[in-house]
């Protein structure tokens, strides 16, 4: 009854997504240390590819500490929401046609379901932690996630009309002529950018913006529990890559290389922009943040749905 | 079989956090356990063959609007105080009128069921997501209108509270 390959398939899943993610770390801190002219961590290991786990050591043995006025069952909770909410995502992301592990006809459905409880870490965490900075940052981070993941639906609904099926692996390949980034590149921007805002991330790292809020949601936090917060907000790019590469840039499609070569590759190229897209902004006011969303990006997105219902409907491409 | 297991779990999920959304003394629990219902409750959906409901539930509910209210209500700033005066207010007393009524529909409910006839339908037909358009915008397009123009009330409404007033207004 139970699927051995599917179980096998899980586990290899889930043991390499860790470690990537600590990879990426490392990477990011590289990448950014390149781009402003100095080393960044270059010691533990060739080229400091072991910083990443000189932190885990480090981070393990800290000491784990709760609050004595935080809410305790909270408190230990929102970390694993935080990131068991993003893990799941996973479940449905097309990494090459033999490769899938829930090929479920609601599959872009479950990505946002997913990403929608993902807020409730940062928001329970702000709360649980019964201080003042991390109630304001997760106070900012329900208001920014909700904000954003209105129109972060609005957007994609564009490649389902293309697409016809909510299905991740159809719209892969409905893609096969051309990628859904030309016809749908309005909805390809807007998608990046609340996918930044999702996994709150430099520029849009309001709820944890360190020189206002010190450290924001997870002020309180330290060990552990802390590591867990890190290790969603990496996953997060990860996923928002791999996301933003099935929808809009082919997914495994490509010729010459195998399938699972190019999603990774196109997913490498997207992360590489997002940490660059760090080093180069500075962060934006919150009310502005706010403003952006609802008064450009949503009516920018409702419209690239209308155009693009329009032209599916009187017969276009 | 098993489907049928898992349903009556969620199913057994749901009823209990529900009751721990009304014995809840402090607020935010209170909204996280209703939270863990409509995710339970979302199970049960696509358990009947409802996947696009099932979704719809959590991206909807449990992600947008319980987010809003978890929201609302971090900003009362919830003390031991608050704790306290809510479990005085939940005294037995207030607890026997709502019982007796409930029980009371439950009963009904039972009956009804008993009465009604057995349903021919044993298995569970999945319902894609084009069926569920199809028929919103075929047989139930007036329902569909009148949710639309509630909706554009709250709207208005909420806009018309949010305005700032001009100065000389005030």
């Amino acid at each position: 009854m139970w699927d051995m390959e599917l179980l096998l398939k899980i586990t290899l899943l889930v043991s390499t997504l860790l470690p990537t993610a600590a990879l990426l770390v490392w990477l990011e801190r590289r990448l950014l240390g390149f781009w402003q002219e100095r080393c960044g961590p270059n010691r533990v290991g060739p080229f400091g590819i072991l910083q990443s786990l000189a932190d885990l050591i480090k981070i393990l043995f800290k000491h784990d500490w709760i609050p004595p006025f935080a809410d305790k069952p909270l408190f230990v909770l929102a970390p694993l929401i935080g990131a068991l909410a993003v893990m799941m995502s996973f479940v449905v992301v097309p990494l090459s046609p033999g490769w899938m592990i829930s090929d479920s006809h609601i599959g872009l459905l479950f990505f946002l379901a997913m990403t929608s409880l993902a807020v409730y870490g940062v928001l329970l965490a702000g709360w649980s932690s019964n201080n003042k900075y991390a109630l304001l940052g997760g106070m900012r981070a329900a208001a920014q996630t909700i904000c954003y993941e209105v129109f972060m639906g609005v957007s994609l609904l564009g490649v389902v009309i293309l697409a016809g099926s909510f299905r991740l692996s159809d719209i892969v390949q409905a893609q096969q002529g051309l990628w859904f980034v030309i016809p749908q590149f309005v909805g390809f921007v807007i998608f990046i950018i609340a996918g930044i805002a999702e996994s709150h991330r430099l520029p849009f790292d309001l709820p944890e913006a360190e020189t206002e809020l010190t450290g924001g949601f997870h002020t309180e936090y330290s060990g552990i529990k802390f590591a867990l917060f890190f290790l969603g907000e990496y996953l997060g790019i990860m996923l928002i890559s791999m996301m933003a590469t099935t929808l809009f840039l082919g997914g495994w499609l490509g010729p010459w290389l195998p399938p699972l070569v190019w999603f990774l590759l196109k997913t490498l190229l997207l992360i590489c922009f997002f940490i660059l897209l760090r080093a180069s902004l500075p962060r934006p006011r919150y009310d502005q943040l706010l403003a952006f969303g609802w008064k450009w990006l949503l009516p920018l997105a409702l419209v690239n749905l209308l155009v693009t219902a329009a032209i599916k409907l009187t017969g276009g491409t | 079989m098993i489907i049928q297991w898992l349903f009556y779990a969620s199913a057994t999920i749901a009823v209990v956090a529900s009751l721990l959304v009304i014995t809840s003394k402090n607020a935010v629990h209170a909204i996280l356990y209703l939270v863990v219902s409509l995710l339970a409750l979302s199970l049960c959906f696509y358990l009947l063959g409802a996947p696009f409901a099932a979704a719809l539930q959590i991206i909807v509910y449990a992600g947008a609007i319980m987010v809003l209210f978890v929201f609302a209500v971090m900003l009362f700033n919830i003390s031991d105080e608050d704790v306290r005066r809510e479990a005085q207010w939940l005294s037995w007393q207030a607890w026997v009128g709502p019982t007796v009524l409930a029980l009371l529909l439950l009963a009904q409910w039972v009956l009804f069921i008993q009465l009604a006839p057995a349903s021919a339908m044993t298995e569970t037909i999945m319902v894609e997501a084009r069926a569920v358009g199809a028929t919103l915008f075929g047989p139930y397009l007036l329902a569909v209108e009148i949710a639309s123009f509630l909706l554009l009330a709250g709207l208005v409404g909420g806009f018309h509270l949010a305005k700032k007033l001009p100065e000389d207004n005030q």
